[in-house]
């Protein structure tokens, strides 16, 4: 971590608007670091999930909305167990990730791509779709399929529906209408989707 | 016995292969599976790492089905879309939350919805381990199998209630009642890498890597599981695992249902191996193996 200035970088409310949405005691984190022993993506962090947990107590909004480690997160709830104050870190982590997302800072946008393709085939299928989403998290990272090494096994024992499962007996409308909903809710609230 | 029943999107494709045996343990057992409706995909972790209303929205739409049609129970194989659904059910509780989902639906949902449990778990409550062992005709002597469950089935505790959140037991119970050999498997908890197999492949195959590492080194025939997600990263993306680890692996990964339905005597094909990426045979012959030295030590006894 980089040196600072905590008179200029710090944001009061930041700890209250992340309590308040996420409904943890942050204030109550002793840094005992018991969350960034048990993390298993914690090697692939640029703010262990203590670290994150004490900038939030800090008011360092900046940083800590702008750190990777959001996105890195596997939501497996390690540290939650772990946590001897009974914060519920892994809820802290999606808290800050919504927020995160909510001001257009997304600092692993490839991993933002995949969930957003994933959610396009919910959408219109009413269920996932493995090879809309491959498609469209393609289209959307602009990255050629990094799992080509699976296909031919993948294909060779049918793991991959050639053509989507729609959700039946209206499933697939009506979750298209709930994602609709979601949106339009969105952009009245003024809020990213 | 009947139970309402949300396959989750993987059972038609990645997972055809737990949805078959899940089935075929059930009918075996004696119960009933009946789908909900044009139930709709759970949205997994990107919907919930999206917005926690959206998430809610798409599960409660699966629960109120489930509670129009009068069910007190409903199961799913699959541990994240439980988790999903409790978590939705959970938050629901909140009624300015409620409202907010209920706002998404078509109409508001029903007050109450039927409680949800992953198959595992119905199984454990309804039979106790005799009554599994008694139908295990076929036992699985010779076997040695690493249970892991996987992150999110016991966790978070107070939403999941799934015994020690880090040491759960169920899956032992029933796999030594189907007369297998069980390891205290000391990862059985820990992250498979989960999601980020196609994002983030390096974080998935460092951590499917080091539960296949640890597996190869306890000498398991097998692991076991009970996560489509787990399964795909620890069998389909094996190989991957390996390169990333500079080392091989052949470690068959098979869900418990499969291993349960192999006890109680059911075929290999009614129980979907042949989608099995890590081929099962090795296990197989050995199970046959002691099978074979089985009958013969009992004809010569008698
Ligand atoms: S939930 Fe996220 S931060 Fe917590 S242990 Fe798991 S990967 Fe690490
Ligand atoms: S385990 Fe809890 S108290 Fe310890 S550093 Fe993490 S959040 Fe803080």
């Amino acid at each position: 971590m980089d040196v600072i200035n905590l008179v200029q970088a710090r944001d009061p409310s930041f700890i209250q608007d992340v309590e308040s949405e996420s409904g943890q005691h942050v204030a109550s984190c002793y840094q005992c670091g018991n969350c960034t022993a048990g993390c298993p993506a914690g090697f692939a962090y640029d703010m262990q999930a203590h670290q994150i947990m004490r900038g939030v107590q800090l008011g360092l909004k900046d940083q800590v909305l702008g750190a990777k480690s959001l996105w890195m997160c596997l939501s497996c709830s390690t540290c939650s167990q772990r946590c001897p104050n009974n914060i519920d870190v892994a809820a802290v982590m999606e808290t800050l990730r919504h927020m995160a997302r909510r001001e257009g800072r997304v600092a692993v946008p490839r991993v933002n791509k995949f969930w957003l393709s994933f959610l396009d085939t919910v959408r219109y299928c009413g269920r996932t779709y493995e090879l809309g989403v491959m498609a469209l998290y393609m289209l959307r990272s602009l990255r050629v399929f990094t799992d080509v090494d699976l296909a031919p096994q993948a294909l060779a024992k049918r793991k991959l529906d050639l053509i989507p499962h729609g959700a039946p007996d209206g499933g697939a409308e009506a979750v298209g209408r709930i994602v609709e909903r979601y949106k339009k809710r969105c952009e009245r609230e003024g809020v990213r989707p | 016995m009947k139970f309402a029943y949300y396959p989750g999107c993987s059972s038609t494709g990645t997972s055809a292969d737990y949805e078959k045996s899940t089935r075929a343990v059930c009918r075996a057992l004696g119960v009933q599976l009946e789908d909900i409706p044009g139930w709709n995909c759970c949205g997994s972790t990107p919907a919930h790492a999206v917005d926690t209303e959206l998430s809610a929205a798409l599960c409660a739409r699966n629960l109120d089905i489930a509670a129009r049609l009068g069910a007190e129970k409903l199961l799913t194989p699959c541990p994240s879309c439980l988790s999903n659904l409790r978590h939705a059910a959970h938050r629901m509780e909140d009624p300015a939350f409620r409202s907010r989902v209920n706002e998404l639906l078509d109409e508001p949902c029903a007050e109450t919805f039927p409680q949800t449990y992953s198959v595992m778990q119905a199984l454990g409550d309804v039979f106790d381990t005799d009554l599994i062992a008694q139908r295990a005709g076929q036992k699985l002597k010779g076997l040695k199998l690493a249970p892991y469950y996987g992150c999110l089935m016991s966790r978070p505790a107070e939403i999941m209630r799934f015994g020690d959140p880090e040491n759960p037991t169920l899956m032992e119970n029933l796999l030594a009642a189907c007369g297998a050999e069980v390891l205290d498997f000391p990862l059985k908890t820990d992250c498979c890498g989960a999601s980020h197999g196609i994002p983030e492949r390096s974080v998935t195959a460092r951590l499917s890597g080091r539960i296949l590492q640890m597996a190869q080194t306890m000498n398991a025939d097998a692991l076991v599981v009970a996560c489509p997600l787990c399964q795909m990263n620890l069998d389909l993306r094996q190989r991957q695992a390996a390169k990333a680890a500079g080392t091989e692996f052949n470690i068959p990964v098979l869900y418990f249902t499969q291993v349960m339905g192999l006890a109680f005597g059911l075929s290999p094909r009614e129980l979907g191996f042949e989608k099995l990426c890590v081929s099962p045979q090795p296990l197989l012959d050995k199970l046959a193996a002691a099978r074979r030295t089985d009958a013969s030590d009992r004809k010569v006894n008698s």
